[in-house]
């Protein structure tokens, strides 16, 4: 299969019609995401990434490994068509592979029990313990994060531009900005006088929660503020990726059809907000909003939609209003844990003098 | 695409259960709701198991059906797909209870 485009014999229709590609490019594997650190801030720098002006962080410049979909995988001899591994059904179990020993276990037949270690253990494990380490680092503070996800161009930067112009002066606001390249976004946001640090994922597709670790010590938000992490340009990848946000907020434009969500249930199913933006165009489209709204709630039946223009301010207040309380349960919620902590340390205290 | 970065996920998963011992086989169960493509992480399993105890294992994926509680039926129901109706009553007041899972379930070692 591409790795580059994702496509692969059979695998890809086109008006019913399965059709091959191609394979004539190369690209390399920059994201290496090998943090061996434990969560705690004394940050070490495995150097897997670089930082540029502003502490940037750029990955992709690491030890990569360049990867030419053409090539066969080890093992298998050269010339072999990828076609020769592939399975009808995904789910269906696997053929052996080419040049695997001979002593592999096949789909159906039992292991040996002895020799079984259970695992239990979620694909995305790692990812997931960051992001846990993220949500509680960010409760502890205070602060908000809000993941900003959706296809590239529906407006989210424009969007957080607005936003922030608003909130100015009232709630203390921070940004991460996730592109593959280039620090425009960042750039627009600090033209704000809201701090920002970009984040370039090189060849990847999604922030993941260790970036994000990253970004959080670099960045240092204050205490009760708020923190918007506008992911890349994505409706497919960053759904699965937890960053420890407080929510995910999915932009949609009324420039894009009424069906997204029902095309890219995972993003939509994985969002607590929707924000149908650029409302001020819908006199020159044939956009339904009440059918979006609808293929929304199809997929998610909880999810909660707010119209704006974050160009021409309609809806806006509303928005607003929505993350002013969002924050204010942030703030709760660190205000909670440090009473609980006080009063768990006055118990500790009052323990310790019963022992004298 | 993600499925690399699924994949590395997944080889530090095993690496860690493993230790230092070959592993034969390893075992996922994959929800029909997860978000992944399945023969993507296949290929690129076959890219970063290489140099690892995990080289020449086999990848056995045991598909978990979509499950989701119809609030108007008030059970659970099989759901194929993240869009789909309930099967029983075609409501979309659906919750989502499991399906979406993609877990190493077990090893086989040498």
């Amino acid at each position: 299969m591409c790795t580059t485009c994702g496509c692969g014999p059979g695998e890809v229709t086109v008006e019913g019609h399965a059709h091959d590609h191609d394979h004539g490019h190369h690209h390399a594997h920059g994201h290496a995401h090998g943090h061996a650190h434990d969560h705690g801030h004394e940050h070490d720098h495995d150097h897997d990434h670089e930082h540029g002006a502003h502490g940037d962080l750029h990955y992709g410049h690491g030890a990569a490994h360049s990867h030419a979909p053409g090539m066969s995988p080890p093992g298998r001899p050269k010339g072999e068509s990828r076609s020769a591994q592939r399975e009808g059904d995904p789910m269906s179990p696997p053929g052996r592979p080419k040049g695997e020993s001979p002593s592999a276990q096949r789909e159906g037949s039992p292991m040996s029990q002895e020799k079984m270690v259970a695992v239990e253990r979620g694909i995305l494990d790692k990812n997931d313990r960051f992001a846990r380490a993220n949500r509680r680092w960010l409760a502890e503070r205070g602060v908000l994060a809000l993941n900003f996800v959706s296809s590239p161009g529906s407006g989210k930067t424009s969007l957080l531009v607005e936003t922030i112009r608003r909130l100015q002066g009232e709630l203390p606001l921070a940004v991460i900005e996730g592109d593959q390249q280039t620090s425009n976004d960042a750039e627009r946001i600090r033209a704000t006088g809201a701090r920002a640090i970009q984040i370039n994922t090189g060849k990847g597709c999604h922030l993941d929660a260790s970036m994000v670790e990253h970004a959080l010590a670099h960045l240092a938000p204050a205490d009760d503020s708020v923190l918007f992490i506008e992911n890349v340009g994505n409706l497919v990848c960053p759904a699965a990726f937890d960053l420890g946000e407080a929510a995910k907020v999915v932009v949609l434009s009324v420039t894009e059809g009424e069906d997204k969500p029902l095309k890219y249930p995972d993003m939509f199913a994985a969002a607590q907000l929707m924000l149908l933006n650029k409302v001020d165009l819908l006199p020159y489209l044939d956009f339904d909003v009440a059918k979006a709204i609808d293929c929304a709630r199809r997929v998610n039946p909880a999810i909660e939609v707010l119209q704006v223009s974050a160009t021409r301010g309609q809806g806006m207040d509303g928005w607003l209003d929505w993350v002013r309380a969002a924050a204010g349960r942030a703030r709760a919620e660190r205000a909670a844990r440090r009473a609980e902590a006080a009063r768990k340390l006055a118990l500790l205290e009052e323990h310790i003098a019963t022992l004298r | 695409m993600h499925e690399m970065s699924l994949a590395e996920g997944l080889i530090q998963v095993v690496e860690e259960a493993a230790g230092a011992r070959t592993v034969r086989t390893v075992r996922l169960e994959i929800g029909r709701l997860a978000a992944v493509e399945l023969s993507a992480l296949r290929f690129a399993f076959e890219v970063v198991r290489q140099g690892t105890v995990a080289q020449d294992a086999a990848l056995d994926v045991v598909a978990l059906p979509g499950q989701a509680w119809c609030m108007k039926c008030c059970q659970t129901v099989t759901v194929e797909a993240r869009g789909d109706g309930c099967p029983r009553c075609g409501s979309h007041q659906l919750q989502v209870t499991g399906g979406d899972e993609m877990r190493v379930k077990e090893l086989e070692l040498a």
